[in-house]
């Protein structure tokens, strides 16, 4: 309990030092929900009381702003992110059997996580790398052509990184 | 000497372990002693031969390729640092016959030079467009850009000059540019490539239509699916600013123009501009009616410029070698190079960039090299998820604006994704309503309810159920969402899903004499 407490005061300060540095921007909440996202790994809702403050905005028309983009989460996501592609150039290249085979390996659904909570599954729509297809992309590093036995080695490689850690 | 090897940096080859290649290339010529300097490239647009390692010789740039980590201490064995030959030896790159029957205006440099080097830039042509603009005035250039017959490269084809002379004639303290980087659709990558490959060119691009229309602040929009190409673009705009290409003094010309990135959220619709200057309002992506046209009131109530990557990258070109160089190429009121991208299943995907005219065939076949299953291809979708998808019959039609309205077909932003025989077309109908649901804005009612009801119809369709009332409720449904949507979103997801009916009907359980 203490720990989930610190852990939580830090996240307020941390939201609270990079509203304090966004709030003069142009059109700043989607570069301050990035900067929360970037620091916290997804946008709280226990923050939106001070977003809506200090950009004058209701918390309402925060929570619109959060929800409406795929990219931002309101939840903490697993300890890795898995985003399978789509499109339609990935799915010329078999990413249909790929994301039933994702599925299947960690037993989750899209936008879940594993029970262990180690990856969290996404469907992703084109990552403009469809000269390479199919496409999946792993804690921000992105592989081309992946088969099945590629992405059980990239989830294999995940967790073993988890070991090591 | 010190050899030079080029090893690129682009998101497409790290994702076939450039980065690996990189960091072994290293290790082995410090292992060796060897005096090498490692320069992170873009990618020469060749895909299937990523990751290609490229050495100067007194010949010429030297490629290797596809090279992988394990490759590495064989062609150091076989001294690739001096050319020599080596299983993977491509030949002198620009050579290749694949790269050398191109017409490359646009991608000049990417490939070519060091991305976030301003040096490199300036010593292949860089910036002699955006001095030249610095000699006229607003309207001269922006006659000059009408004059080169460049139309909007996101997908609308509306032309640029056109566009740029209202935001030119309207009165206002503060005008902006900004560029739609949100390059959303399945099969395109050409605007990643230029910002990961040569990002000087769309920040000379930018500033020089800053300078026309008397635009003081530029954005670029981004998407958060291209972390490379954001870091990238930032590097070179603070190089740009350090050397006084950006900022309050522009070479010295007094005139200002700054430039910021802003990362977007993962909303396609937010590739539509009035939903796109919505989002940089730091608002949901909801697109806005028209008029008034984001020429005259667009972000935050200014007057705007909204223009593609490749847009604003082609006019440093165009503003250095002259209007009547890049109207030459080209066909009918198509002007210019289209930079096209290969996609899904073909043997040789990539970056093919060519004067507006080459047929679909010459590129699926010739530069593509086929299907990579080696089937035959069945069906093209050119122009992005809202894109008409095409048959073998309609191989022939030339990459022309006009040649594919005549097919009620779009050429978009210039993707081409092939599909084999296995495709089933009644599967990909689906999707593209499925996709147009997930992605809908929610602002009208034809694209937030027909999607999801276009949805259901194709279910009941393949399931057989109501068979010929559900093929009719699917074609109604799709002419209100064409003629009632409020952008492109709603009113263009019936291309893919009534050409895919059109000329796949077997896919539906209709005879294919219903064609």
């Amino acid at each position: 309990m203490s720990d989930l407490q610190t852990t939580q005061e830090v996240s307020v300060a941390v939201i609270d030092a990079l509203i304090a540095k966004h709030r003069q921007q142009p059109g700043a909440l989607l570069p301050l929900l990035h900067a929360i996202q970037d620091a916290v790994g997804y946008v709280p809702e226990s923050c939106y009381a001070s977003i809506s403050k200090a950009l004058s905005l209701s918390v309402a028309e925060v929570h619109g702003v959060v929800t409406f983009y795929h990219h931002f989460r309101t939840h903490k996501p697993g300890r890795h992110i898995m985003q399978i592609c789509r499109a339609e150039s990935c799915q010329a290249m078999g990413s249909e059997a790929l994301e039933a085979h994702a599925k299947a390996c960690l037993n989750v659904d899209y936008h879940q996580t594993t029970s262990d909570g180690a990856i969290t599954l996404e469907p992703v729509y084109c990552l403009g790398n469809c000269a390479l297809s199919p496409t999946v992309v792993i804690d921000d590093e992105i592989y081309g052509r992946v088969s099945p036995a590629e992405l059980d080695a990239l989830i294999a490689a995940a967790k073993v990184s988890e070991v090591k850690a | 000497m010190v050899t030079k090897i080029y090893i690129p940096r682009d998101s497409s080859a790290l994702a076939v372990g450039a980065e690996k290649v990189a960091v072994a290339v290293a290790a082995e010529a410090k292992a060796r002693g060897l005096d090498v300097e490692i320069i992170r490239n873009g990618s020469r647009g060749l895909y299937w031969l990523e990751t290609m390692v490229e050495v100067t010789t007194e010949q010429g740039r030297v490629a290797y390729g596809p090279v992988k980590v394990t490759d590495v201490a064989s062609l150091f064995d076989a001294d690739f640092i001096h050319g020599k030959a080596h299983a993977l030896r491509l030949g002198l790159t620009e050579e290749i016959e694949w790269l050398k029957k191109q017409q490359r205006l646009t991608f000049a440099r990417v490939g070519i030079t060091d991305p976030v080097s301003l040096e490199d830039y300036l010593e292949h042509d860089g910036y002699k467009g955006l001095k030249n603009a610095l000699e006229l005035s607003g309207a001269d250039i922006v006659k000059v850009v009408t004059d080169s017959g460049l139309r909007g490269r996101g997908g609308a084809a509306f032309p640029t000059g056109i566009k740029w002379n209202t935001v030119l004639g309207c009165d206002s303290e503060q005008k902006y540019i900004v560029c739609n980087a949100d390059e959303g659709d399945s099969g395109t990558y050409s605007d990643r490539m230029i910002m990961e490959g040569d990002p000087f060119v769309l920040i000379e691009g930018m500033t020089i239509a800053g300078v026309a229309v008397g635009a003081t602040q530029g954005y670029i929009y981004i998407r958060s699916e291209y972390p490379h190409g954001l870091a990238v673009l930032n590097e070179a705009i603070a190089a740009a600013n350090q050397a006084g290409y950006l900022g309050g003094n522009i070479l010295g010309s007094g005139k200002t123009f700054n430039l910021e990135v802003r990362r977007a959220a993962g909303a396609y619709v937010c590739g539509e501009e009035t939903s796109l200057l919505e989002s940089l309002e730091g608002k949901r992506g909801l697109v806005r009616f028209k008029p008034p046209l984001p020429a005259i009131e667009g972000l935050f109530g200014k007057p705007t410029v909204v223009n593609n990557v490749i847009s604003l990258a082609t006019v440093p070109i165009i503003l250095d070698k002259g209007a009547q160089f890049y109207a030459d190429y080209g066909m009918g009121r198509s002007r210019g190079t289209l930079p096209i991208q290969l996609a899904g299943n073909l043997k040789h995907c990539g970056l093919v960039e060519l004067a507006f005219g080459a047929t679909l065939r010459e590129l699926l076949y010739d530069y593509g090299g086929g299907s990579a299953s080696g089937r035959p291809i069945r069906a093209v979708q050119v122009g992005g998820p809202l894109g008409a998808y095409l048959p073998e019959s309609q191989f022939d039609t030339p990459l022309d604006y006009e040649a594919f309205a005549k097919l009620w077909a779009v050429l978009g932003h210039g993707g081409i994704v092939a599909f084999d025989d296995s495709v089933d077309m009644a599967k990909m109908a689906r999707y593209a309503f499925e996709f147009c649901a997930v992605e809908s804005c929610g602002k009208c009612t034809p694209c937030r309810i027909g999607s999801t009801r276009g949805v259901e119809v194709i279910d009941k369709i393949t399931a057989g159920k109501d068979h010929a009332k559900n093929i009719e409720l699917v074609r109604d449904l799709s002419d209100t969402m064409l003629n009632g949507s409020l952008c492109a979103l709603g009113g263009m997801t019936p291309y893919p899903v009534l050409s895919a009916l059109n000329h796949f009907p077997e896919d539906f359980g209709l005879s294919s004499e219903a064609k």
